[in-house]
């Protein structure tokens, strides 16, 4: 008797599981198009609004201080009249020193490239190097502590008197900048490698370089980019300020030579471009940084 | 009685400036081929230490490990433990991972073909397959331990090492995981060395449970023969009298005999 009991139990359970089945399955109504791309719109009106109406405020305010005759500094409206040649022509060149802008920007960033790069290389190495060995770090260690706090400039006569030219002085001056931050991050990454990542490479019998690439390099790659993107800041600032030194071609110097001739609205101008490049390779390198570690801070 | 994996008469002391601590005292054991043992003893007992031991990541003081008669004092794929805390390399994906191993151990012996395949035929022992190209990040606790022991079987180990393989999982992952373990030694015959700190666990799990005295000094207290066929059920093991006799041993000795003091 018991039997069909069970069997109508048995199907009637079956029941609201088929007629709850279309409701799950049913897909949840779609936003218009048009909806869409407005709130896109509100969302990124709502970020590049406010710094739009601080910027127009300051440049307001700076005009009404600097308008009035016998004012020191010119205000943004005679800025732009003056270097507006040099704002529509960036790639004119007359030969020697008198070149657009974009040519002194170049040669500027052309240096920090070189510079930078082998900042990052021997960064990388010998953070390495410190971070894995503990001789290397009590012997070397005090010495990148003191290094690291000379001036950028005070590099420069040294570097010029061994190298007796500009172009691998202002280089030299970009690397030693950039340099200790880069090792010291590195370190930092290489000695935080968590003891289970490295129990896993010897169970695997990874061999040296093995274990360097496929373990040291992306377990530090935070650490290391971190360095990299202070480096990248400290060799912009240091690139402005010894090719005011060197002369020749670079924006620092187009800075030097603006002042020498009393075009203070070229100064300006040159100032806003070397914010906006600073930005620009500040935001590049924290944008390869989080692509190369990407995975690699969540556990 | 041939032993496949020998631990002869171990000693391990630490020295730190000028205080050192015996950890481990004259440890002896021999494991057969095929035998799964269970190490149990209270936290702080050296348990963990005499797995690096035979892992070969850390050295002994005295004595050594015999793996087929050869001694090994480093780490080599032969041993390849499963970490308590699934030590999986978070920017490679699960795929990734196992074929780490797998890349070193055949590459000699396995064209690349093979050694995908090899490695997606382990993932799938441990019903894994379908999470290849996830990252560990983006799977659960269990999963991540399951790819730990997939990494471990693929490199063919002579012992399969597990360092409290399931404490950092909940109960019903647990159970769930450690079913799952069964069936593999079931089927591929692997010699294992567990450590554990969950007497059910060892009971269900091991033919035989090596019980470790509490340190300093610790030292092999007895070892336990679980007289139990397999393959065994949980379900109607928890009625089994040879079970429950199997338990009731172990915690006697865990709880009575060598219950733990708090170190001061």
């Amino acid at each position: 008797m018991s039997m069909p009991a069970i069997k109508t139990e048995l199907s009637a359970a079956t029941i609201p599981q088929a007629a709850a089945a279309p409701v799950v399955t049913m897909t949840p109504k779609r936003a218009p198009r048009a909806e869409t791309y407005a709130r896109m719109a509100k969302e990124t009106a709502a970020r590049v609004v406010p710094p739009l109406i601080v910027v127009a405020l300051l440049l307001v305010v700076w005009e009404l201080i600097c308008r009035r005759a016998g004012s020191s500094l010119p205000p943004p409206s005679k800025v732009f009249k003056d270097t507006r040649e040099l704002i529509l022509d960036p790639f004119f060149d007359n030969g020697g020193i008198d070149k657009g802008l974009f040519w002194h920007l170049s040669a500027s960033l052309q240096r920090v490239a070189y510079g930078y790069s082998l900042a990052a290389v021997a960064g990388i190495a010998l953070g390495t190097l410190v971070g894995q060995s503990v001789w290397a770090m009590r012997g070397l260690d005090p010495l990148f502590q003191v290094l690291r706090t000379i001036p950028p400039l005070a590099w420069l006569p040294l570097s010029l008197a061994a190298f007796r030219d500009g172009q691998p002085s202002a280089i030299f001056v970009i690397f030693i900048t950039s340099v200790w931050p880069i090792i010291i991050n590195t370190a930092v990454g290489i000695r935080n490698i968590p003891q289970d990542y490295r129990n896993v490479a010897a169970v695997v019998q990874l061999n040296p370089l093995e274990f360097f690439t496929k373990i040291m390099i992306p377990a530090a790659a935070p650490y290391m980019f971190t360095g990299l993107r202070i480096g990248i800041g400290l060799s912009w600032l240091a690139i402005v300020a010894a090719e005011m030194l060197i002369g020749g071609v670079g924006i620092g110097f187009f800075i030097w030579d603006a002042w020498n001739s009393s075009h203070i609205s070229e100064i300006i101008l040159a100032l806003f471009y070397v914010g906006i490049i600073g930005f620009v390779l500040d935001r590049l390198i924290a944008g390869l940084g989080k692509i190369v570690t990407r995975g690699t801070a969540a556990n | 009685m041939q032993a496949y994996l020998k631990l002869d008469h171990i000693d391990k002391t630490f020295a730190r400036g000028n205080a050192t601590t015996e950890v481990l005292k004259d440890i002896n054991l021999t494991i057969e081929k095929g035998e799964y043992v269970s190490i149990i003893g209270h936290s702080g007992c050296g348990k963990s230490t005499l797995l690096n031991i035979v892992a070969g990541l850390t050295g002994a003081t005295n004595g050594g490990v015999l793996l087929e008669n050869r001694e090994v004092n480093s780490p080599g794929p032969d041993r390849a433990v499963v970490f308590q805390n699934h030590s999986l390399l978070p920017w490679l994906t699960v795929y990734e991972n196992v074929k780490l191993g797998v890349d070193k151990v055949f590459a000699k012996t396995k064209s690349r073909a093979e050694r995908d395949a090899w490695v997606m035929h382990n993932l799938s022992l441990v019903q894994m397959a379908h999470a290849r190209d996830k990252r560990p990040s983006e799977i659960s606790g269990g999963m991540k331990q399951r790819v730990g022991i997939a990494r471990a079987l693929a490199m063919e180990p002579k012992v399969l090492l597990l360092d409290e393989p399931f404490g950092a999982l909940d109960a019903l992952t647990r159970a769930h995981l450690q079913d799952s373990v069964m069936a593999l030694h079931q089927k591929l015959g692997n010699t294992i060395l567990m450590i554990t700190h969950d007497v059910d666990e060892a009971v269900l799990l091991s033919d035989r449970i090596v019980m470790m005295t509490n340190g300093p000094s610790a030292r092999i207290g007895e070892v336990l023969e679980v007289p139990l066929a397999r393959p065994r059920k949980r379900l109607e093991l928890a009625t089994n009298p040879s079970y429950l006799k199997c338990r009731q041993r172990v915690l006697e000795f865990l709880y009575e005999r060598h219950s733990f003091v708090e170190a001061a």
